[in-house]
């Protein structure tokens, strides 16, 4: 099965051999001693290309665009010490986020190992919460095994980042090398395809429903394209509503009269009262987040959940569902989409068409409203500046990543997304600093397209060296950064939930992020005043470089709708606009149940 | 969270087949710490002949919902073949060993070695002040034998923490 080959390669090259049968293109790094072996021989080919970085977490950040925006795996190149320290909050946020990637660390001589040598640390000890699975490879004949073990857990079952601590020796010392194993893994064998009896009775669920609903999550995206596409298809077999977390938007087209919008914290009205007023939820490829769920034990009361997951550890972990599938989302729904047309069974199509009326009394709230005055001087709101986004990039195939925070949330309201892989954002752990290093990938994996970080201007400069890497490469990426002066989450949570006492929230200080931008050779635009914000967004789109769009938005404007920590989903808090209906809170969806 | 799963707790007893590599134990360990777990005892040894597999016998109290996430958390780690509850998966043997010193002199020292006799415990070492008992059996029996010699000089316990097995032919 394995096919060793009898030559007298370093550990190294034997190392880019691996990644090149594991059809590695690219790989986002950072040079350092421990792996400096490792540079050496990727200079001395062409068929892999290596993205310098600026700071190790970026590397990971910018392999976590690439692979969700290509369903590839991202691979990372990084040094020992503080190159793998540097790497942990990237890839604790791909763990949470399920990404596929692998990480490559230096590290110190085998020898050496737990003497406390210059740029050691226990990476593997370190990581071993941080990642899916991590490996120390000890011995030449274990590396190119290992590499490409590596890669098949990283991209199968739930997909995760996996790292490889790579000793220094090992990587210089001769090593063989072994082709990737055919069989199946040891004791690694994720459950793909799903149960047939349970696909049915979820079927017969579904369609005995008076009040159904799709929750849909990341899964859906990871399972790749076609998922997206069944999963459009089995929406309109069942015509029920359809909600997606901030993971899974874009897997289906926002466009669609079935789609809802966000569910969670931030998500609509009619999202949200649609979930707390269903009887029967068919979760797919979401994880119950406290986010989206809001008070658990007011959660979604009533209702049978069928819940499609690929980790078994996700099922009856925050909420017990009344039919788990142990199953990958693509598989699930073509199973589904099978099981459904082979069914006889009539769905209660009056019924269906009255959860409709609800949904759109609901929908009639507009729980996204703002108000944009339009007069000459006045000032942008922040959900205003995102919907001329979407306006004005909509007709290209456009790729968004964001940093964390309200700008993020306005993001995921009023951009719309119509296909998968377009929108990238870090969901679970809510890295501020991910938006950037992210679009480097994206934008290493498609030079022609569109891609723009939308930004605040408190994140941004969480990895802000990293135009340093858009300049070296050319990558022509869009940063827009709401600029509101603040921190503006953390401000909003302080007005809302302490007082409105300030504390260490405000953005003092800030450079000018126009001359910023100019000085890494990128192109600095700023808008004042709505007057400015088509023509700036117009003159961003059309710049073939790097370009930092300050957007001056109202530094006071909260993201809503908003159910706040420990409250229910029919306990949401509308915004300023619908001050005059009763605070916004509402019993409605309680009625229902 | 379903209140009358939160309520009952139960103590689980899950044997872990593990393939024998470095880091494996502390995967486990980790898992059980980083999620708020608690173990009650754990055991683990190779149990192949060339030493590629190593069986971990975890004891963990928690809620059914608990009980069942630990198992599913477990079976996700990439070197783990095998998570069996056996206290689910039906009669289980469930034992212990302990090396148990007792220091003392005169009628309490007799009354030490008549009890250990009864409890079938082993001596295994003696001077004429000290006794090393060595027990084997189900954890309450050592409970209760370490109950009686407290107060007739018991002065250090050494448990291994439980092994278990399935009866009749069932394997994990």
């Amino acid at each position: 099965m394995n096919i060793v080959t009898q030559q007298s390669a370093s550990g190294a090259e034997i190392l880019l051999r691996a990644l090149k049968e594991q059809g590695v293109e690219v790989i986002f790094g950072y040079p350092g001693g421990a792996v400096l072996p490792i540079y050496d021989a990727l200079f001395q080919q062409n068929a892999i290309r290596h993205i310098l970085v600026r700071h190790e977490q970026a590397a990971v950040h910018a392999a976590e665009g690439y692979a969700r925006s290509t369903g590839k795996t991202g691979v990372v190149l990084v040094t020992s010490g503080p190159g793998a320290t540097n790497a942990v909050t990237g890839l604790v946020d791909a763990l949470m986020d399920s990404i596929p990637l692998v990480c490559l660390t230096g590290q110190v001589p085998t020898h050496l190992i737990g003497n406390d040598a210059f740029q050691e640390a226990d990476t593997t000890g370190i990581t071993r919460q941080a990642t899916k699975h991590n490996y120390l490879v000890k011995r030449a004949e274990d590396l190119a095994r290992v590499v490409h073990e590596a890669f098949h857990v990283a991209k199968t079952g739930r997909p995760g980042p996996v790292l490889v601590d790579l000793p220094k020796d090992i990587l210089i010392n001769p090593a063989p090398y072994t082709e990737a194993a055919k069989g199946p893994h040891r004791s690694y064998r994720p459950r793909i395809e799903p149960d047939a009896t349970r696909i049915a009775d979820a079927v017969a669920l579904i369609k005995g429903a008076r009040r159904p609903i799709l929750y849909t999550g990341g899964g859906v995206i990871n399972a790749g394209p076609e998922a997206a596409q069944l999963l459009t298809e089995f929406a309109g077999l069942v015509g029920a509503p359809v909600t997606s977390t901030l993971m899974g938007l874009g897997a289906f087209p926002a466009a669609n009269p079935q789609f809802l919008g966000m569910l969670g914290m931030h998500g609509t009205y009619e999202a949200n009262l649609a979930m707390h007023g269903c009887d029967v939820m068919l979760n797919l490829g979401a994880r119950f987040d406290d986010r989206v769920t809001g008070r658990l034990n007011a959660f979604a009361p009533g209702s049978k959940k069928i819940h499609v997951d690929i980790d078994p550890s996700n099922i009856n972990k925050n909420v017990i569902v009344d039919m788990p599938i142990v199953a990958d989302a693509r598989a699930a729904l073509r199973a589904l989409i099978d099981a459904w047309k082979s069914d006889p069974t009539r769905q209660d199509h009056a019924a269906l068409a009255h959860w409709w009326q609800r949904i759109e009394s609901w929908r009639r709230k507009d729980s996204l409203k703002y108000t944009q005055s339009v007069s000459p001087g006045a000032v942008i709101k922040p959900q205003h500046a995102i919907k001329r986004l979407w306006e004005m990039t909509r007709e290209r195939d456009t790729f968004v990543t964001t940093e964390v925070g309200q700008h993020q949330m306005w993001a995921a309201q009023h951009y719309r997304f119509e296909k998968p892989n377009r929108w990238m954002t870090s969901g679970g752990l809510g890295t501020m600093g991910y938006g950037l290093p992210a679009a480097v990938g994206v934008q290493t994996a498609y030079p022609n397209a569109l891609v723009i970080d939308i930004a605040g201007e408190a994140s941004i400069l969480m990895n802000i060296q990293e135009l340093g890497t858009l300049a070296q490469y050319r990558l022509p990426v869009k940063i827009f950064i709401l600029n509101n002066e603040y921190m503006g989450m953390v401000r909003q949570w302080q007005e809302l939930l302490h007082g409105g006492r300030y504390s260490e929230s405000y953005s003092a200080a800030l450079p000018d992020f126009v001359k910023l931008a100019e000085s890494f050779h990128a192109v600095g635009l700023r808008a004042k005043t709505i007057d400015d914000l088509d023509p700036v967004i117009a003159e961003m789109i059309a710049t073939d470089r790097p370009v930092i769009a300050d957007i001056c938005v109202d530094p006071r404007e909260n993201c809503f709708p908003m159910i706040p920590s420990g409250a229910a989903h029919n306990e949401m808090i509308l915004g300023p606009e619908h001050e005059d209906e009763a605070a916004g809170i509402t019993d409605e969806g309680l009625v229902l149940v | 969270m379903n209140a009358t799963m939160q309520e009952s707790l139960r103590a689980a007893t899950i044997s872990v087949l593990v393939e024998n590599e470095s880091g494996v134990l502390a995967r486990v360990i980790g898992l059980f710490s980083g999620r708020g777990y608690n173990i009650d005892s754990l055991t683990v040894a190779p149990v192949d002949d060339d030493r590629r597999r190593s069986r971990i016998t975890i004891v963990a109290t928690g809620t059914e919902m608990v009980i069942e996430q630990i198992k599913a958390q477990l079976d996700r780690l990439v070197p783990v073949y095998r998570v069996a509850d056996l206290s689910r998966e039906g009669p289980h043997l469930a034992r212990e060993l302990a090396l148990i010193k007792v220091v003392g002199a005169g009628e309490k020292r007799a009354e030490a070695l008549r009890l250990a006799d009864a409890f079938r415990a082993r001596v295994i070492d003696a001077t004429t002040e000290s006794f090393v008992f060595e027990l084997t059996g189900a954890t309450d029996k050592l409970d209760a034998f370490l109950d009686l010699m407290r107060p007739l000089g018991l002065v250090e316990i050494s448990r291994t923490g439980v092994a278990a097995i399935a009866r009749g032919t069932r394997t994990i």
